[in-house]
């Protein structure tokens, strides 16, 4: 099926199968491999990406329901430099050893730091609750996004 | 896993999916948010001959209130009814309980409509139905059907939806000043499918109920109301009316075992539950201080 979208502010125009999914179309189809697959349930976290401003599970969306959309992926938040203070954070507390996860978790925590500049470590942890990590045990993680919080309202005041 | 192939439309209105829903039977597969439906693709737990997605249809994205009913569309997403104000203050139950399903990029797709279909016996969200006296809409060819939440839920992934029908909105009586609910669930994770839930809406006066629907999760085929509950109403709640009671839920409930939680501790859980759904509800004192549960 045809589909006509904007993958990071580009507009692409492809043809695809309908049993695509986003996270498969972005990979096989844009080559954009930050974006990673990990259990295709949706339970890891691993494939998040944003959709209209929404963060979604890339896995569980057909690529052919984003005709019409704006998809942003890691590599997109990652260029324009929108996190690029909280890929500092991570680095700093080595929040991340091999970094399957660290694509996902950077875009479901940018997520909350748009909705709540101040989230406690509670609500960090709930944020990022559908985002597994098997290597850090997630305290340096939650370390980086609390850091990075509080750095922005530093320089907002 | 990835899905085996399949074909896709897009619906351009309810009648239009309800035609394609006659015409492909059995082999098409409703797809709204598809966050269970994706999963069970990906996994090849069913592998639908054709999707019918629904998604674009923004008729059934309303949340209205009239008069004493509120009524919510079928393609209201989990995080509109987490944000939406009239949620918030005419089914604050339900505002609390979506917190606890899934996670935000899940919250940000899945959809009522799909939940309630879905039928998950461990899901939040068909159990809130029964707690709230839901009446759940769906279309078919042949007209609209209103069925009560407690006649909905059939069993484990069943429903009383056929193939050819659609579920389109639910209604549910809004809530009151002396109205009061609670939730709670136990997950291995914060957003997983719960171990035991409950979800609960009373009617207290006093430190009375004069109406409670306790509906449990988890511990069951499908989301069931305590008929124990009954045994609360125009009593004074001590520790020894809630103890019988809690005995009377125990043996009411048939919970099955797997890796998560044996049928005993599901149980025990449901009573744990229970005591504490009384307790925060008559904001009283612990009645479970003798250890009854």
């Amino acid at each position: 099926m045809p589909i006509s979208l904007k993958v990071n502010g580009e507009r692409i125009e492809a043809l695809v199968l309908p049993r695509l999914n986003l996270a498969d179309f972005l990979r096989e189809h844009l080559k954009l491999t930050g974006t990673h697959v990990g259990c295709e349930h949706g339970v890891c976290g691993a494939c998040t990406v944003r959709v209209d401003g929404e963060i979604v599970r890339s896995c569980l969306m057909l690529a052919v329901q984003m005709h019409g959309a704006s998809v942003e992926t890691i590599e997109g938040l990652s260029d324009s430099g929108e996190v690029a203070d909280l890929q500092a954070a991570f680095r700093e507390r080595n929040a991340l050893q091999c970094g399957f996860c660290t694509p996902g978790m950077l875009i479901a925590a940018q997520d909350l730091l748009k909705q709540n500049s101040e989230p406690d470590r509670e609500r960090i942890r709930q944020h990022l609750s559908g985002n597994y990590c098997r290597c850090t045990g997630y305290q340096a993680i939650i370390d980086a996004v609390e850091n990075t919080a509080r750095a922005r309202m530093g320089r907002q005041s | 896993m990835k899905a085996s192939a399949f074909s896709y439309v897009r619906a351009t209105s309810v009648m239009n999916a309800l035609e394609l829903l006659a015409a492909h039977g059995d082999k098409a597969k409703v797809l709204s948010g598809g966050q269970s439906l994706m999963p069970a693709m990906n996994l090849r737990l069913i592998s639908p001959e054709l999707v019918v997605d629904i998604g674009g249809i923004t008729e059934l994205r309303d949340i209205a209130v009239r008069g004493d009913v509120l009524t919510i569309g079928a393609l209201t997403r989990h995080v509109d009814l987490l944000k939406s104000p009239e949620i918030a203050a005419h089914a604050p139950l339900l505002t609390e309980a979506i917190a606890h399903v899934a996670h935000p990029a899940i919250r940000n797709k899945g959809t009522l409509g799909g939940s309630l279909a879905h039928a998950d016996p461990a899901a939040e969200l068909p159990a809130c139905m029964l707690a709230l006296n839901a009446t759940i809409i769906v279309n078919g060819q042949a007209g609209e059907r209103r069925i009560a939440a407690e006649d909905f839920f059939k069993g484990i992934y069943e429903t009383a939806l056929s193939g050819h029908e659609l579920l389109t909105a639910v209604e549910l009586p809004v809530a009151r000043g002396n109205f009061a609910h609670f939730f709670c669930e136990f997950a291995r994770r914060h957003g997983d499918y719960a171990i035991a839930g409950l979800a609960a809406q009373a009617v207290v006066e006093g430190k009375v109920f004069m109406g409670l629907r306790m509906a449990f999760f988890a511990v069951g085929d499908r989301p069931l109301l305590a008929r124990a509950a009954g045994r609360l109403l125009n009593v004074t709640v001590t520790p020894a009316v809630l103890s019988e009671v809690s005995t009377a839920l125990a043996e009411e409930l048939d919970p099955h075992g797997d890796q998560q939680a044996s049928a005993p501790m599901r149980r025990h859980l449901a009573k744990v539950l229970m005591a504490r759904c009384v307790s925060a509800l008559l904001g009283g004192p612990d009645l479970n201080a003798r250890g009854s549960v």
